[in-house]
């Protein structure tokens, strides 16, 4: 690792002002399971490194019933997996952060961090995006909110601004009959990159599909909703043909690469396999 | 730059000089002369730098030295009750003959011991799953699952004090 200055601000607008005195050359530092593995391979190499973890109100971790759920940028992995909330409310982030890494990592990676890698096999990003997440930017001209949606825009790459500051996650309150999965598919259960994670978020109202997201992990650049593959079963009865319907849609929506882990081809037949899985364990559960 | 942080380690304070790249692992082996806390990959893979931070199991490699400012370490030489009495962790390990070289002991020994601190009678399932960011490339996991498996049990019959 190559040296670096370092500090611990105590406000967001003392962290900003670091930063922009660094001339955007500084990084965020909140778990740093990935910053330090990029700063030790010279992926990355800040002139300063700013720490967020003595910012008062960064590690909320609230629920509400009616305005959802609110994640801070240091609420980590750990928090999530072990929280009887996020396991009733957003059981697919839930399992997403229960089947990242190792305990070791998790009990240090945050959320918030996970979303900004913006790694194309991100766990936490599928069930998120599923939920209509939005995230609260803060940066040199105040305090923005953005859909999430939108929000990763390349491998590594996002809408964020050098010296903006994603401060929070938003995930609004689950409607009555919702189920969430998220299906993670590897070579192994526990230390394993997603070769294909696929998000679901169902609800029904009524015998049918009133609101649904299916998000596909690792088979394009970012995390991928498939509105394709959601259309075939939003406001309908989710019958098995439709099921299945929608299974194929969102094989042929993805858009997979074949590397170390799996060819494209394999990505593509599994996408059908886990999109199909995920809605007939969804409906299982609001059975 | 350099910076002064103190901690407490393994239930002693310290006050240690580090550069602000260093990380708490180097930190460890090199300025705190604890070399039990092993260095295998360097970037949160293989397990062998476990130490308990704060109470919370995470790889020493993966955190930065500075950030160990007013924590509270427990390395694999903080688990050993005295000079000349071991864990029963450590017993078990011996017993069973849950190493070979070596070099992963001591953070399977450190995360068996967040382990059985947050749940004093895991399932087998519950050791693996515990385990899994720990990588041991001699002896399989089986005596390693046998000696977490035992201590418990034993931890059972004693009490709490025997760990």
């Amino acid at each position: 690792m190559k040296s670096f200055d370092y500090f611990e601000p105590h406000s967001l607008e003392e962290a900003v002002g670091l930063q922009q005195q660094g001339q955007g050359r500084g990084c965020w530092l909140a778990g740093g399971t990935d910053l330090l593995v990029q700063m030790k391979e010279h992926v990355r190499q800040p002139g300063l490194v700013i720490n967020l973890k003595k910012i008062r109100g960064l590690d909320d971790f609230h629920f509400d019933s009616v305005t959802g759920l609110r994640l801070g940028a240091l609420v980590t992995a750990r928090e999530v997996e072990t929280s009887p909330l996020a396991h009733q409310h957003y059981a697919g982030l839930a399992r997403a952060c229960t089947d990242f890494a190792s305990i070791q990592v998790r009990n240090r990676a945050t959320v918030v961090g996970n979303i900004c890698r913006a790694s194309p096999s991100a766990d936490t990003l599928p069930p998120l995006l599923a939920d209509d997440a939005s995230l609260c930017i803060h940066g040199p001209r105040g305090t923005r909110t953005v859909a999430l949606e939108g929000f990763c825009t390349a491998p590594g790459r996002t809408i964020l601004a050098p010296d903006e500051i994603v401060t929070h996650v938003l995930v609004p309150a689950p409607a009555p009959g919702t189920a969430k999965v998220y299906l993670k598919h590897g070579r192994r259960e526990q230390m394993e990159l997603a070769t294909v994670g696929v998000a679901v978020s169902l609800t029904m109202s009524r015998g049918r599909c009133s609101r649904l997201g299916i998000v596909l992990g690792a088979v394009a650049p970012t995390p991928l909703r498939v509105p394709t593959a959601e259309a075939l079963l939003l406001d309908e009865e989710p019958t098995r043909d439709r099921v299945h319907a929608a299974a194929a849609a969102a094989a042929q929506a993805c858009q997979p690469i074949s590397d170390v882990r799996a060819s494209a081809g394999y990505r593509r037949q599994m996408v059908e396999v886990l999109t199909r899985r995920a809605l007939v364990q969804a409906l299982e559960v609001l059975r | 730059m350099n910076q002064v942080i103190n901690l407490t380690l393994n239930g002693e304070p310290r006050t240690l000089m580090v550069a602000c790249h260093r990380t708490l692992l180097d930190t460890l082996r090199l300025e705190g002369g604890l070399t039990g806390t092993k260095k295998g990959c360097d970037v949160g893979e293989c397990g062998s730098c476990t130490i308990i931070m704060n109470g919370k199991l995470v790889n020493a490699c993966l955190v930065l030295a500075v950030e160990a400012n007013g924590a509270e370490i427990i390395t694999i030489e903080g688990i050993q009750r005295s000079a000349l009495e071991l864990h029963p962790l450590q017993e078990n390990f011996i017993k069973y003959g849950a190493a070979q070289c070596g070099f992963c002991t001591p953070g399977f020994i450190v995360a068996a011991k967040a382990l059985l601190d947050e749940n004093p009678r895991p399932t087998i399932d519950e050791i693996r799953f515990a385990m899994a960011g720990n990588i041991c490339r001699c002896t399989g996991y089986t005596k390693i699952v046998q000696a977490v498996d035992e201590t418990a049990r034993e931890m059972q019959e004693n009490g709490r004090e025997a760990l």
